[in-house]
């Protein structure tokens, strides 16, 4: 007999909120994870004594409220030091556009007339848009397919929310769907710092540019989610990200899952053609009614299931699957706070000066090396809070792009020229920055594999892209959290609808396997 | 004054067809051209005594065969010659090549890699799965997905019924195809760059996309959605150059009633109430028609000739985003004998097909690149075509003509415009490569014109150089092409009809555009429709 | 005039044995199989059938494709590949096998050779390597393209034994069915193995390249008193479709070359499933054959007609109560062994069972520049419609 009705692996956010959802639902939940610490790549990690940062994602944007009220984070103990966290788009020599409140309801900073009625005016149609696809994030893909079992009112409330745009802004939606984004951003604005922006964000995480199609609609994506409370908004958790997991850890705990750290699966158990538990590095075997992964999808099918259990069509796809991570992350211990002319350090700085600075940034990364000038998004936990840098001192944190997998020469020997190449521009924004440095981090898409078992260093564990969404994520075969091999479900980020601090894919793959569990 | 049913403006191969199946409907049908020929951008010109250059396009494979038998263009002399392979020369003096033999082909590839030659049936295969899509809905009006006039509707149905129709593995294909690079997409079948390079290629010509762009996967689609007789994906020459096709159409429309009048560049069309009732020519001659159907692209028919007070805001808007940005070149090259290239065997084949330099999908990605920034590429993609190799008439005999299409160039230079020094340098990067495989090369030259997106624009009138008169991504197809709205060779002017590239299905000698355009126009006339319906796909 | 660039010149190319077939091949009748010139007709397409069941024959099996599967784990690799499980093939065994999709549909059928304990040959019709090496990924096997490096050749007919007997190789006697060893012929190494196409007392030949000619010539010394001949692909086909055996893209079509994804078939749909072990652990396409079983959900059977009248079927369509359509014959002929009307056909379930008493095959004869339009009744029967004791019987007779 199974001692779990399902074991689940990886303590991440998906894994976390798997486990939670399915221990609701009054299942015997076992979760397991290889690190010591639970929470995956939310972590708040001391890079050098006496500093600590978030170390690998940084802000909130898409936690779901499912997660969120579901799990009751607030009573066990998550807090926010920053809701609604403007970004300042920073300018060469202080001239600083800052966009306040959800994804700049309100902008502040010298700009033409023209470009505040054209913002105002594309920021609602594009949150209208966001909101016609925002259902699709919390249900399970459906299948292009009759009687498979889709939730046709969900689809049908989705439809209809589109028709209710409008004739004109039904068209404008389709015209906009696989669009890039710097063609929208360049017809509709004059500013380089907005352009630069919105073409920035849209390409967060992203191994593409602002000029390749399909990437407005990755922007749609970010905009659909909502953090805190408030759609499109950014949020930054008080102690870090690591503070988000222990209040998941906390609350899975409570609902009685078991939770084991130091529990690395070395292989999921498959018996006469069914998931049947795993067996940990260590020997040990787990059985379990069911299996989820919230692990990456290839190492999942081609490492612990294996490709005896697997069809070739169905590995050629999984192999297909790209996951090549474009971003590092960059961290400083200041001795003070830096000074990016005059920028809030309590708001998001983002530097991608132009769409042609963002994209020359990821033309580097399609030929393995790093940008020369890359364009970034710093954040400076330690001017919200106190505690996390000795006081006086500041961390600073930076999410950069692009960096590939693999640079040409390696990173072991092209580490120290990236780091120079990220202090060049941090230094020509917060000049003098360079002389409060007490020590310095950066995680290469290579660290962050090795780190957090994340394949490429991608965050997403599957890139974001448009062939890779949906009822194609993360593999044709395996897209609605169930997979070819019976009893076994994926729950991670590599399932729709992605990576980043959210959950939903975990809580979607559980209520997925709830429903599968109430037609038997 | 003679009032005509209709003018069309623009002699190119679309105002031609749609002209023809107007005219044989029976319209009293006048073309107007601003140049002295017709043509537009399928035209062979005589540039250098002797020689026929074909001097826009210059390969044939997407004119419907539907238009060809509709129009009896073999009749009014057209012959499609079907060309050999093609080769692309590698960095290290080796090449690959492409032979019409599918077994000769395999063993071709298995010289480079055992594994792709085997692997390109499967390629092959699921290219033609993703034609046979796509070809029945070029002979078609796009449906308004925002209408909910019955014809939209059955239109969306019948979309809806040959989605559904697929597999359901084949539907999630298709939506990865038409949204995936090439090079990703290529990456799932192949192991060799220089395989992969050469099969790139369909992808990117024309296109201001890189082979790394999502969305370049549909365009190897709409350049393999041709057929030669049957032969899908399989090009060739019009013998004569590809001003024959127009020619052969202009032939047509004669028989048929119609007139063409070339050196009439329209000034303007006349709208009055909303309606458009003529143009006004360079020569301030005033013609009127019942309508007016556009073969220029939307930036040209609506910014140039229609003033902007009669148009609705919204829709300027929309044409003044419509995107135009030429990426290509081209040189037209006189030789005085067959320049020799070492690479190849003797009495290879593949010379007599479409050879190329680029022998990475990254070479050609940085020449993106290059594009992207403002530059012609330093190291451009070309695919170079002798024609005089399959049709004797383009040149004396012992001599020949050569077709250099090149990618990229943009439209302006770092925001300016072209200059003669830059378009002379730009001709001599594409010089040099072919130098570097073809030593003496040269030495051979006669005469060479070289065409950048300024000449492109200036001579036929091409926005910006773009070659598809509008760009082929999905914001820009099917219903949203040329913009939504006005997907439907319509325009917000009533009689002010759309007939070019610019309109569904796109760009490309194909004439598909042309025959909807008349067909939504006979429709609306309440005339009889005198073609043939799509070819069966079968 | 090794140069690997030239093949232009050489569109097809030719098998180690061709100087022995072009000078055999009076009527110069060649076919393309595989990228190779093979000879379609010698002489006289009845009087190579005939040898086929009356003497004995020879065809040059060279242009079949030929994997070599070897390494630690090429057993379980190919059990995972195929359909039949290889646990139950011995060292110096074949057997008659094939491989599917993911979707349970059928790349190709062909016969597996197990040569030591982790070394297989997979012949086949059509060309597999991406699959095959896709695959792997994750055994540790090696998988090489020997089609150039092996010449093969089928002797087969009712004197075959006697042929190679008279050849030196007594030896032979002791080959059961299906079985294969190495043997020597005037010190010509040669595998062979008691296998063939045409459902009669046979044998392949497996040797190196640079024997082939030798190896030919040992054969027609031994053989012409035997009645040996040379057979073109015209005759075998003849003989195979007396033998019941189908052929990718004759009477299936590959599903991973399918452009109409409703081609594809089922083992159960093609008559393969008697070889599908569903007990063996996982194999390619198992979750979706099996549930195509337990649904019963085949669409499709492949079954042997008998048809009225003596105009072979070539490509018939045939009717259920004459007139409803349910399928096309894929191969036919009059048997000249059995002598009836014979065919293959594709049929939609469940007619190939409720309506196999009211069968219907509609053959357009043209005679004379006209077509006479026949409707002919067709019964379904067993597969093979000709089978002979002699070819099961060990030791073979000698005749």
């Amino acid at each position: 007999m199974p001692s779990f009705d399902a074991v689940v692996i990886g303590a991440g956010v998906n894994g976390l909120a798997c486990a939670g959802r399915l221990s609701k639902a009054g299942l015997k939940v076992q979760l397991v994870d290889q690190a010591a610490q639970v929470g995956g790549a939310m972590a708040t990690r001391e890079f050098a004594p006496g500093y600590r940062v978030s170390a690998v994602a940084h802000l909130v944007n898409a936690l779901d409220a499912r997660v969120e009220s579901g799990l009751d984070l607030a009573r066990h103990g998550l807090k926010w030091s920053a809701r609604d966290l403007a970004t300042t788009a920073l300018g060469e020599n202080g001239d600083h556009l800052v966009l306040c409140g959800a994804f700049g309801e309100r902008l502040d900073g010298s700009i033409s007339a023209a470009d505040r009625a054209a913002w105002t005016e594309l920021r609602v149609r594009l949150l209208r848009f966001a909101a016609v696809l925002a259902p699709f994030k919390a249900m399970s893909p459906p299948r292009l397919a009759a009687n498979a079992g889709n939730d046709l009112i969900a689809l049908a409330k989705i439809a209809l929310k589109l028709r209710l745009l409008g004739r004109d802004d039904m068209r404008e939606f389709l015209r906009l769907l696989l669009i890039n984004v710097a063609d929208v951003v360049e017809d509709e604005f004059a500013d380089d710092r907005l352009k630069g922006l919105i073409a920035f964000d849209a390409t967060l995480g992203a191994h593409l540019g602002p000029r390749s199609p399909n990437t407005l609609i990755l922007l749609l994506n970010r905009l659909a989610s909502q953090a805190a409370g408030t759609v499109a908004g950014l949020a930054l958790p008080k102690g870090g990200m690591g503070a988000v997991a222990a209040a998941m850890a906390n609350a899975v705990a409570e609902l009685g899952v078991d939770v084991r750290a130091n529990a690395p699966v070395r292989r999921v158990l498959v018996e006469g053609d069914r998931a049947v538990g795993v067996e940990l590095q260590c020997g040990e075997i787990i059985r379990a009614r069911h299996v989820v992964s919230a692990a990456n999808p290839k190492t999942t099918f081609l490492d612990l299931v294996g490709r005896p259990q697997l069809d070739t069509g169905f590995v050629r796809r999984t192999r297909s699957i790209r996951m090549r991570g474009g971003a590092a992350k960059f961290h400083l211990a200041l001795s003070g706070a830096p000074d990016f002319r005059g920028a809030d350090l309590t708001s998001r700085l983002v530097i991608a000066p132009s769409v042609n600075a963002v994209e020359n940034a990821f033309n580097a990364v399609k030929y393995n090396r790093f940008s020369e000038k890359p364009v970034m998004e710093i954040i400076v936990p330690s001017a919200f809070e106190d505690g996390l840098a000795p006081a006086g001192h500041h961390v600073l944190s930076a999410i950069v792009q692009f960096a590939p997998r693999e640079v040409e020469g390696g990173w072991n020997d092209r580490r120290g020229a990236f780091g120079e190449r990220i202090m060049a521009t941090l230094e020509a924004h917060a000049p003098g920055i360079s002389g409060l440095i007490v020590a310095a981090q950066m995680l290469s898409p290579e660290d962050i594999e090795r780190d957090y078992s994340m394949i490429g260093g991608d965050w997403h564990h599957g890139e974001l892209a448009v062939e890779q969404m949906l009822f194609l994520r993360p593999a044709v075969g395996a897209a609605g959290y169930a997979t070819p091999v019976p009893g076994l479900w994926l729950a991670g980020a590599g399932s729709h609808p992605g990576g980043g601090v959210s959950g939903a894919a975990g809580w979607n793959a559980a209520e997925r396997l709830i429903g599968s569990e109430g037609a038997q | 004054m003679k009032f005509h049913d209709a003018i069309v403006v623009g002699a190119g191969h679309n105002g031609l067809v749609a002209a023809c199946y107007l005219a044989k409907a029976g319209l009293d049908v006048l073309v107007v051209e601003k140049n002295d020929w017709i043509g537009g951008a399928a035209v062979s010109r005589s540039l250098h005594p002797g020689f026929t250059y074909s001097n826009c396009s210059y390969v044939s494979s997407l004119l419907r065969p539907e238009i060809m038998r509709d129009l009896d263009l073999p009749r009014h002399g057209l012959q499609i010659l079907p060309y050999e392979g093609g080769a692309v020369f590698t960095r290290d003096g080796g090449y690959l090549a492409m032979y019409r033999d599918h077994d000769a082909n395999r063993r071709e590839f298995a010289r480079h890699s055992p594994r792709d030659a085997e692997a390109y049936d499967r390629y092959a295969r699921d290219i033609l799965r993703q034609c046979r899509f796509i070809r029945p809905l070029l002979m078609r009006t796009p449906p308004d997905p925002t209408s909910f006039k019955p014809r939209d509707l059955s239109e969306l149905a019948f979309l809806g019924r040959k989605f559904f129709g697929l597999t359901e593995t084949e539907r999630y294909d298709m939506i990865r195809f038409w949204t995936m690079s090439i090079s990703d997409f290529l990456d799932e079948y192949f192991e060799h760059p220089v395989i992969k390079a050469y099969l790139a290629v369909s992808a990117i010509i024309g296109t201001a996309l890189g082979p790394m762009s999502p969305g370049s996967a549909y365009v190897l689609l709409h350049h393999y959605m041709g057929d030669v007789d049957g032969n899908v994906g399989a090009w060739g020459f019009a013998r004569g150059g590809m001003g024959s096709i127009t020619q052969a159409l202009a032939k047509s429309l004669e028989a048929a009633g119609g007139k063409i009048r070339a050196g009439s560049g329209v000034a303007r069309i006349l709208v009055e109430k909303g309606r458009a009732v003529g143009v006004v020519l360079d020569n301030g001659d005033e013609l009127r028609a019942r309508r007016v159907i556009s073969n220029l692209d939307l930036k040209r028919t609506f910014l140039t000739c229609v003033d902007e007070k009669d148009l609705p805001a919204p829709f300027v808007k929309q044409v003044r985003r419509f995107k135009t940005r030429g990426s290509s070149g081209k040189l037209n090259i006189a030789l005085d004998g067959l320049p020799r290239f070492p690479a190849l065997p003797d009495g290879s084949p593949c010379i007599k097909g479409d050879l190329h330099f680029t022998d990475s999908v990254e070479r050609m990605e940085r020449a993106y690149d290059d594009w992207k920034a403002g530059h012609f590429s330093a190291d451009p993609f070309q695919d170079m075509m002798i024609p005089t190799l399959i049709d004797p008439t383009m040149a004396p005999p012992g001599k020949h003509f050569m077709s250099c299409f090149v990618q990229y160039a943009p439209p302006k230079i770092e925001g300016r415009d072209w200059g003669d020094a830059d378009r002379d340098a730009f001709a001599e990067t594409v010089i040099a490569q072919i130098e570097a495989h073809a030593p003496g090369f040269r030495n051979l030259i006669l005469h060479m014109e070289v065409r950048t997106p300024r000449e492109l624009e200036a001579e036929v009138g091409l926005t910006e150089g773009n070659i598809f008169q509008g760009e082929l991504t999905f914001d820009q197809l099917l219903f949203n092409r040329p913009v939504p709205g006005a997907s439907q060779y319509r325009s917000p002017v009533k009689d002010l009809w759309m007939c070019g590239s610019t309109t569904h299905p796109g760009g490309g000698v194909m004439g598909a555009p042309g025959r909807n355009a008349a067909a939504e126009i006979l429709r609306d006339a309440r005339k009889p429709l005198a073609m043939s319906d799509a070819y069966a796909v079968l | 005039m090794n140069d690997p660039r030239l093949h232009f010149n050489t569109p097809l190319k030719t098998t180690p044995f061709h100087p022995r077939i072009a000078a055999a091949n009076r009527l110069n009748a060649w076919g393309p199989w595989g990228g190779y010139s093979t000879a379609l007709v010698f002489d006289d397409e009845a009087m190579e059938h005939t040898a086929i069941r009356n003497q004995a024959s020879l065809y040059d099996l060279s242009p079949m494709t030929k994997y070599r599967v070897a390494g630690p784990d090429a057993a379980a690799f190919l059990d995972r590949l195929t359909i039949r499980n290889v646990a139950k093939l011995a060292v110096g065994a074949v057997h008659y096998t094939a491989w599917c999709d993911d979707e349970g549909k059928v790349l190709d059928d062909g016969t597996l050779f197990r040569l030591a304990e982790n070394d297989f040959r997979l012949c086949c019709q059509e060309r597999h390597l991406p699959w095959l090496l896709d695959s792997a990924f994750g055994y540790d096997v090696t998988i090489d393209d020997e089609t150039e490096s092996v010449a093969a050749l089928s002797l087969q007919g009712p004197c075959s034994f006697a042929v190679l007997k008279r050849a030196g190789l007594d030896a032979v006697a002791a080959l059961k069915p299906f079985r294969m060893a190495e043997f020597a012929i005037g010190g010509i190494p040669v595998m062979i193995s008691r296998t063939g196409f045409t459902g009669d007392l046979g044998y392949e030949l497996w040797t190196a390249p640079d024997y082939a000619l030798a190896l030919w010539d040992r054969l027609f010394d031994a053989g012409s008193l035997h009645g040996l001949r040379p057979i073109g692909t015209n005759a075998l086909n003849l003989a195979r479709i007396e033998a019941g055996f189908i052929i990718a893209n004759m009477d299936f079509v590959p599903a991973d070359i399918a452009v109409r994804a409703d081609r594809a078939r089922s083992p159960f749909e093609i008559g393969l499933d008697w070889m599908i072990d569903f007990d063996k652990g996982h194999f390619n396409g198992r979750r979706a054959l099996l549930a195509e079983k337990q649904a019963g959900s085949s669409r499709w059977a492949l079954v042997g007609l008998d048809i009225d009248g003596n105009v072979a079927a070539d490509h018939a369509i045939v009717y259920a109560g004459r007139t409803r359509e349910v399928g096309v014959v894929t191969a036919a002929a009059w048997s000249p062994s059995v002598k009836r009307n014979i065919a293959l056909a594709m049929i939609e379930r469940p007619f190939h069972a409720e309506h196999s008493g009211d069968l219907w095959v509609e053959i357009y004869a043209l005679r004379e520049l006209q077509y006479q339009k026949l409707m002919m009744r067709a019964r379904i029967v067993d597969r093979p419609f000709f089978s002979h004791s002699r070819r099961r019987a060990t030791p073979p007779a000698e005749f």
